[in-house]
């Protein structure tokens, strides 16, 4: 080979390593994805951190919100397994909720909700672990009682408020949960035209009182706030004790295309509502009563409620752990924005306003904010950890950045996999935050679970924050929609195992065998029936057609997880009876011949024979 | 012969001292103590039972575990098998064992007041007697309860003899069976008035023992 050759050949050579190295320059991968997925995640650390062994108890429960299922589910921090579903409005044949007839009575016509903020009940700011309220889109909030974790009261819908998503919201105390419009209408609600939107469509404010011993819960006012999308709230603590905050976006108050119509101003407005004085304008009688409720007009009655300027469509507002600062972040910005409460507190003394929206005034940006923290694109929602530190999800850079409140210094950024939406930490929203764990909620699962079709379930990813860098540590499906959920320390809740006999006062119920069995009273037909392993009592009965017939079953029993079910086929009948529960069902035996019933709730050795017939002549 | 007699008589009529007194009233004392500890204890595990099933049984009633949740527990499981309730009602010796308990308790006391072996002997042969036919009768109850099963029953067994001391598999579950503070209690009396009677035959005067007449 001549000198000539052997030059272009080492050129072809090194053309062709070039091409080869500019060929593994194009990267497959963005640079956060290369060497790993989402968060370094140590595995083996990881592992450790998470692992609770077969028959050891999680530290934590997570309420997490089922969004449009309806539910909640119960989650076990740090293994992040699925504990338990609890029903609230939607039926649940698998506890038989929805079936029987107190839970029938109580989600009424509706047998669908969009659930959206749990609220665990607070004693002095901390979670007490009593109850656990969360709201629903068409005007209702609920009551779960954590003794049995079971659905107590479902209010609503309330009148006046349409679309409750800023809620269920709980003050210090429980003394209130809070309800709030996102679709404004007309109050009392009459047909007007959308043309009037901006003058005749009103948002209301409300507050649910709540029974200190029993937690019943009662509308006890509104305010008449206006058209705005009141979208999430949280109630002062500590140094802002009394005060409510609630952030709102189309201030523009327009309609039609909202995507673009309300994200036209630069600022929208947390409103500030002084509760307090919200109940004694009420006592003293300063209200309309619209719709059978006491209203109060904020144009009439001053000094309840104040707007506070923030930037743009604002979805979170959260309370720091000491009550000084009100954290408001502007969905559609790059910053999240600190409101110092002394400063507002002064400003309204001062009269320090640029303006009002139907009275109600609005304080000046400038005087109130202690700073504008740059934490990435798309703030929505911010978590607290001890010493200061604040967690705040990025739904548009797909990340949670922490930072410090006081220095305003962004310290580090986890990505999330992916589209976070809420986050919630480790008692993170009340006056003392325990700083351990911190799940993201995120929107988006895409694809990092095995395939289950187009429908994908939601993730909720579990990070370590014990350290100065966050540390992905599980990833969880959730099923949806987990708008927010809370965190609680397992001891703090003192949930009972059985129901006990002596509590049974269920004017129905029958203990003893002798007293099971069918008395007629005219066309109505009460069967009185006994669940325990492994009968039905009475093994059957006979009813004619058109009867009214109530089934009261009484599970007998005093075991942990001696569950009975009682299903009646063809009558669309399903009750889950838990050991010491009564339950009813009445119905109108409407098709005639032989139907079986049997425990549907795998009870024991002999669970198949559990079963017998109702004779419709 | 004759004079084993009358020695053995002499003997029986001896005052008893005041250490085997003491140990009479401390045997009373161990007797009123039954009263507030379960004579025997059964315990069943099995693997739906990590935590045991227990049943406690006094001299006047059953108490089972868990707040008495236990004992209505193993009645369920025993119907599977056709074995009577284990109900207060079926234990006959509830109803007069205490009382026994009781007056052998005044006799322990009349022994230790009125100070003779006599009185001692007498109520160590109706304690010991009494104990031998408690644990004849416990063992009984537990044969019964074994082996009375109704032919009807959904899970046919075998009759077998649940244990009575110590353990046994039954099907699924292990059976502990164990005397409890009561029942050693009741051991203790028994050692308590036989110390009693050979410490005073320990200590009898060596010479000629008096005569019951002598005694004024």
């Amino acid at each position: 080979m001549d000198r000539t050759n052997r030059v272009a050949w080492s050129r072809a050579s090194a053309l062709l390593v070039l091409a080869l190295v500019a060929s593994q320059c194009t990267p497959s991968q963005p640079a956060s994805r290369r060497g790993g997925s989402g968060v370094q995640s140590d595995a083996a650390v990881a592992a450790l951190k998470t692992y609770v062994a077969p028959g050891d108890l999680d530290e934590y429960y997570m309420f997490s919100s089922g969004g449009h299922s309806g539910q909640i589910y119960v989650y076990g921090l740090p293994s992040m397994r699925h504990l338990s579903t609890i029903p609230v409005y939607t039926p649940y044949p698998a506890t038989g909720y929805g079936f029987d007839d107190d839970s029938k009575k109580m989600l009424g016509d509706l047998t669908w909700g969009d659930a959206h903020h749990p609220a665990l009940s607070e004693t002095k700011g901390d979670y007490d672990g009593r109850w656990l309220f969360i709201n629903e889109m068409n005007g209702r909030i609920a009551r779960i009682d954590l003794r049995d974790f079971k659905t107590k009261q479902i209010l609503g819908p309330v009148p006046n408020l349409h679309g409750n998503h800023a809620s269920s919201f709980v003050t210090p105390n429980t003394e209130y949960a809070m309800m709030a419009t996102r679709f404004s209408r007309p109050v009392p609600n009459r047909v007007v035209g959308i043309d009037k939107y901006a003058t005749e469509y009103k948002g209301i404010i409300a507050g649910v009182k709540i029974e200190p011993a029993s937690g019943e819960m009662s509308l006890a006012w509104q305010i008449l706030m206006p058209p705005f999308d009141y979208d999430l709230g949280d109630a002062g603590k500590l140094a802002s004790d009394g005060w409510m905050f609630f952030t709102s976006y189309n201030t523009e108050r327009a309609t039609g295309k909202l995507e673009v119509t309300a994200s036209q101003r630069d600022q929208d407005y947390i409103a500030a509502v002084d509760w307090r004085a919200a109940e004694k304008a009420i006592a003293e009688g300063k209200f309309d009563t619209i719709g059978g409720v006491k209203v109060i007009d904020p144009k009439k009655v001053p000094g309840i409620v104040y707007l506070l300027p923030c930037g743009k469509s604002p979805h979170g507002v959260d309370v720091s752990p000491d009550g000084k600062w009100i954290i408001g972040s502007g969905k559609l910005q790059g910053v999240t924005t600190a409101f110092n409460f002394e400063k507002i507190q002064t400003a309204i003394r001062n009269k320090d306003f640029i303006g009002e929206e139907d009275g109600i005034p609005v304080l000046k940006y400038e005087s109130i904010k202690d700073a504008e923290v740059a934490v990435g694109l798309g703030p929505l929602h911010t978590q607290f950890g001890p010493d200061g530190w604040a967690y705040t999800s990025l739904f548009v850079d797909s990340a949670i950045a922490k930072w410090k409140l006081g220095t305003w210094e962004v310290v580090d950024k986890a990505p999330m996999s992916y589209s976070i939406g809420h986050l919630a930490a480790a008692e993170g929203d009340t006056v003392s935050p325990d700083g351990n764990y911190l799940v993201g909620l995120n929107k988006l699962s895409h694809g990092r679970h095995l395939s289950v079709g187009p429908s994908q379930p939601e993730s909720s990813q579990l990070l370590d924050i014990t350290e100065e860098k966050m540390k992905l540590l599980y990833d969880a499906f959730t099923e949806p929609e987990p708008h927010y959920a809370q965190i609680i320390k397992a001891d703090k809740i003192k949930a009972i195992e059985v129901y006990p006999k002596e509590e049974n006062k269920h004017p129905m119920a029958v203990w003893d065998l002798k007293d099971a069995g069918v008395t007629r009273n005219g066309k109505n037909v009460l069967v009185k029936m006994i669940a325990v392993r492994s009968t039905l009592t009475p093994t059957s009965f006979e009813v004619t057609a058109g009867d009214q017939v109530t089934v009261a079953v009484t599970n007998i029993e005093q075991t942990t997880d001696e569950l009975h079910g009682f299903g009646l086929l063809d009558y669309n009948i399903n009750l889950v009876i838990d050991p010491g529960e009564t339950k009813t069902v009445t119905f109108t035996a409407k098709k005639s011949g032989v139907f079986a019933y049997y425990c549907t709730n795998f009870c024991s050795a002999l669970h198949q024979e559990m079963q017998g017939y109702m004779i419709v002549k | 012969m004759q004079a084993f007699l009358q020695r053995a008589n002499r003997f029986l009529d001896m005052p008893i001292g005041l250490p085997a007194r003491i140990m009479l009233l401390a045997a009373t004392a161990l007797i009123v103590a039954t009263y507030f500890f379960p004579l025997w204890n059964l315990t069943m595990f099995a693997p739906q039972y990590p935590e045991g099933l227990r049943l406690d049984i006094y001299s006047y009633t059953l108490v089972g575990g868990n707040n008495g949740q236990d004992v209505k527990e193993i009645n369920v499981l025993n119907h599977y098998i056709g074995m009577q309730d284990l109900v207060n009602e079926s234990f006959t010796e509830f109803q007069w064992m205490p009382f026994v308990i009781g007056a052998l308790g005044l006799l322990v006391l009349r022994a230790a007041v009125h100070g003779t072996v006599v009185a001692l002997v007498d109520v160590t042969m109706l304690f010991v007697y009494f104990g031998a036919f408690s644990l004849w009768s416990f063992g009984y109850k537990l044969y019964r309860y074994g082996h009375d099963l109704s032919p009807e029953a959904a899970v046919q067994v075998p009759p077998f003899m649940p244990p009575m001391f110590g353990g046994a598999q039954i099907a699924n579950f292990e059976v502990y069976s164990y005397p409890r503070p009561a029942t050693y209690a009741m051991a203790g009396v028994i050692a308590l008035l036989l110390a009693a009677l050979f410490l005073t035959w320990w200590q009898r005067p060596t010479g000629e023992l008096p005569v019951a007449a002598d005694r004024g």
